[in-house]
């Protein structure tokens, strides 16, 4: 049996960060991943590392994450493509414009400093949109990263720090003992005061078994990516109301999304779904007319979780002494796992963090909503 | 009952025969202009050169499966310049894409796939140059063109495709400065009396190796290729004898192909599980003998079942289109599935030879200079996919994470191959324990903008 000081379940962003930070700190942690280390959510998202458009609640989150984003490469020895070109959300209609100016207002009451791009502005410094953009805003440090890199090079650098990272390690096997937490993977068995719930859509198995059951829904992103075009976006993009994100990498592909994917039962497969697809490619063109040249060579999907009122779980059970959730980040946790870990590790180690968690507290559900 | 056959080769020509006998009306489904598969080739309408001088020895065959496919069109569902580009098995429906334009779904009870091959590359130094093309492509030219890679084209490679286009180049009036054969005579004659199993081929294929002497090809066993020389274009080929002697072979064009790969996206989409096939040293999908996978109402046939040649494609096809018949309680030939059970039985036995006489060089694969670029879409070296090794991919898709190799516009087609030899040599695993390159659709790029 091996005796940790933390056991985290899950290779995820929040996860490889978690191990990272408490392994720093001189802990004894281990972290297990049933399959390999940014192999769901984490990996196969957009690779937005994005503060606008989020809800005042998690905006503290958000920043907190941002700033160790600018210190990625210090932290784990690479810059996992890590691009601050902004991020820039494009409005379609005049209600879209004036929701951008409510969200400006409340993001500059949170310390973020979004700016307004208007009609004429947006003419004469973006001329590849069509008619269709109105006005944008613009934050300047928001951008995006490689998906694929983060949860390996985190891992990396948590390995090096000391963390015991385990691949191919499904737990098949899991209680607490009034003291420890007990987990069986792959054979070997585990053991240590506390637990990470970092399982992402799975997590909510999880919680379950400790008596915390959570009403999540599978979400699966729906990703494209084209040949690659002559480079001329350099800002991450989104509109008002979802439904279309898109960027362009430097050597010329843009990948781009929008919809839902789908999955089996046993989330044996996700896939990109071809309507879902045919939509947002739509909405592509329409912004952005040239790229009704441009050819799809690859669509990808993938599993995250996701609840109804689009907040994530984070924070201590409310059942277990040890346990804390970090779980269902609804498509938008690529930008705050480096976040998370942290504040994970402050809860372990410090009993506080400077973060406010009450939106995302795992008690919010009410009996109804859990037993639909 | 909605039988829908994809693939208008020989497999396909087979298939939608035995349906149309049992008076099935399928969807027949070809990504080309007109059927007739990629060995049996059909040159474009008023195009003069006839069968004897196309296909040689394979002139019948190529005859006999040009009428059939003729005679088949008007009694089917004829769907040519169609992509089938994804799969959703779950609804039994295919994504379509119509002559590069138009989308389009065709719904199917019984799906038989018969989705062929392509050439198996070693990527060498220089490998990208203008005028450096696959055996296959080098053929198709010549068939389906009238035009030739070059007038003095060096062919390297193994297998019967490499005699095969050398002797077709030839006979076209090219002459070919050198056909370079990675295997040694040894191989090639201790695995040449499993081929007794197929007599009539063995002699074709000893045949061609004759006419080539005869015309006064030079052909070399057991060679090293070492780079494809050249600037704008190639110029010449850098190889090594058998004694480790240098050459450079100053030439117009290269063709190269170590054997063939299923082109088998398609059951991978539609969630057929693989197989690695020690002696193919292929990833096939699984099938049972007669063709079905295990996956409900799919069916799979010829090359792009895992490499059996254009003999097997055709008794696949048959066969596969009895099952799916057989399967649905329409009325099937007993007598001849168990006469192609029988051929088909045999045809593995040869064709288990000819795979160990021709080996695909995976070791020349492994040991490529860290400088090779691997997956020429993205240009990543075979250092660069070292260097993913050693930052913990311990399969393929996972280096391909990392390094992009195969992310390209073929997503890993041509790369998967080489790249999965570069990548066990570097983890010191065996090749199959390195896994294969996951399908994503579309299986071949399609265009943002939609027509129809």
């Amino acid at each position: 049996m091996i005796q940790a000081d933390v056991l985290i379940v899950g290779g995820g962003g929040a996860g490889t960060s978690a191990a990272l930070h408490l392994a720093r700190r001189g802990v004894r942690v281990v972290l297990l991943e049933r399959g390999l280390v940014g192999g769901q959510a984490t990996g196969v998202n957009y690779g937005g590392v994005r503060q606008q458009g989020r809800h005042p609640a998690g905006i503290p989150l958000a920043r907190k994450s941002r700033e160790i984003w600018s210190r990625i490469r210090e932290l784990t020895g690479s810059d996992v493509e890590f691009d601050p070109s902004g991020h820039l959300k494009l409005a379609r209609s005049a209600a879209d414009e004036a929701e951008l100016l409510r969200w400006n207002t409340l993001a500059v009451e949170h310390g973020l400093r979004p700016r307004m791009i208007g009609r004429n502005a947006i003419r004469e410094l973006y001329p590849h949109f069509s008619d269709v953009v109105i006005a944008g805003s613009l934050m300047e440090e928001d951008g995006s990263a490689n998906p694929r890199l983060l949860a390996p090079a985190l891992a990396r650098a948590a390995r090096k720090a000391g963390a015991d990272i385990r691949e191919g390690h499904a737990v098949t096997g899991l209680e607490h003992d009034g003291t420890d937490f007990r987990l069986l993977a792959n054979g070997t068995r585990f053991a240590a005061p506390w637990l990470l719930n970092c399982a992402g859509f799975w997590g909510g198995e999880i919680a379950r078994q400790f008596g915390e059951a959570v009403p999540i829904e599978k979400l699966h992103p729906n990703m494209l990516v084209t040949e690659p075009l002559p480079y001329f976006l350099r800002e991450s993009l989104g509109v008002v109301g979802g439904g279309l994100y898109m960027r362009q990498i430097a050597r010329g592909n843009i990948i781009f999304g929008g919809g839902r994917g789908e999955s089996d039962a046993g989330i044996t497969f996700t896939r990109p779904r071809p309507d879902a697809a045919f939509e947002v490619m739509r909405s592509a063109i329409a912004v952005i007319p040239r790229l009704e040249h441009a050819m799809v060579i690859r669509s990808w999907s993938g599993t995250d979780g996701t609840f109804a009122d689009h907040f994530p779980v984070l924070g201590p059970s409310r059942t277990t002494p040890g346990l804390i959730h970090a779980f269902g980040f609804c498509g938008e946790g690529f930008q705050t796992g480096p976040g998370v870990g942290a504040v994970l590790s402050e809860l372990v180690m410090d009993g506080v963090t400077d973060v406010p968690l009450e939106a995302f507290d795992i008690g919010r559900f009410t009996a109804a909503q859990i037993a639909v | 009952m909605r039988i829908v056959v994809v693939g208008g080769g020989p497999a396909g020509i087979r298939a939608v025969e035995q349906l149309v006998r049992a008076g099935v009306t399928p969807i027949w489904i070809e990504e080309g202009p007109d059927g007739g598969g990629r060995i049996t080739q059909r040159p474009p309408p008023g195009f003069t050169r006839d069968h004897a001088a196309l296909y040689g020895a394979d002139a019948g065959r190529a005859r006999r499966l040009h009428a059939t496919l003729d005679a088949m069109k008007p009694r089917t569902d004829w769907r040519p310049d169609t992509l089938v580009w994804n799969i959703r098995p779950q609804d039994k429906v295919l994504h379509t894409l119509t002559n590069g334009a138009a989308q389009g779904e065709v719904a199917y009870d019984a799906l038989i796939l018969c989705t062929g091959a392509m050439d198996r590359v070693l990527p060498l130094p220089g490998w990208t140059l203008p005028g450096v093309t696959t055996l296959g492509g080098a053929q198709v030219a010549l068939k389906s063109q009238g035009v030739g890679i070059g007038a003095n084209p060096v062919l390297i490679g193994t297998g019967p495709l490499l005699w095969l286009t050398a002797l077709q180049y030839a006979k076209a009036g090219a002459k070919p400065a050198a056909v370079l054969d990675t295997t040694d005579f040894l191989t090639k004659a201790r695995f040449g009396a499993g081929m007794l199993w197929n007599l009539p081929t063995l002699l074709r294929g000893m045949g061609l190796f004759a006419q080539l002497k005869l015309r006064g090809v030079k052909l070399h066993e057991d060679i090293t290729p070492l780079a494809i020389e050249g600037v704008d274009g190639v110029t010449a080929v850098h190889w090594r004898d058998a004694a480790w002697k240098e050459h450079v072979t100053p030439c117009d064009a290269v063709g190269m192909g170590w054997g063939l790969k299923p082109e088998a996206q398609l059951a991978d989409l539609a969630g057929v599980p693989f197989d690695y096939d020690a002696t193919q040293q292929n990833w096939v999908p699984r099938k049972d003998v007669a063709g079905r996978a295990p996956v409900a109402g799919v069916y799979l046939a010829g090359d792009g079942a895992g490499i059996g040649g254009v003999e097997v494609a055709e008794l696949a096809g048959a066969r596969a289109a009895l099952a799916a018949l057989g399967d649905a309680h329409l009325p099937s030939d007993m007598a001849l599935t168990q006469h192609l059970d029988g051929r088909l039985r045999t045809e593995r036995r040869f064709r288990k030879a000819l795979e160990q006489a021709f080996p695909y060089p995976a070791k020349l694969a492994a040991r490529m200079e860290d400088s090779t670029s691997v997956c020429r879409c993205e240009v990543i070296t075979a250092g660069e996919l070292r260097a993913a090794a050693a930052a913990d991919a311990p399969e393929v898709n996972r280096a391909k994470a990392f390094s992009r190799v195969g992310m390209g516009r073929c997503q890993g087609r041509l790369c998967g191959t080489p790249a999965a030899a570069v990548l066990a040599k570097a983890l010191s695993v065996e090749v199959p324990e390195v896994g294969r390159l996951r399908g994503q659709p579309p299986v071949k790029p399609v265009p943002l903008q939609q027509v129809g």
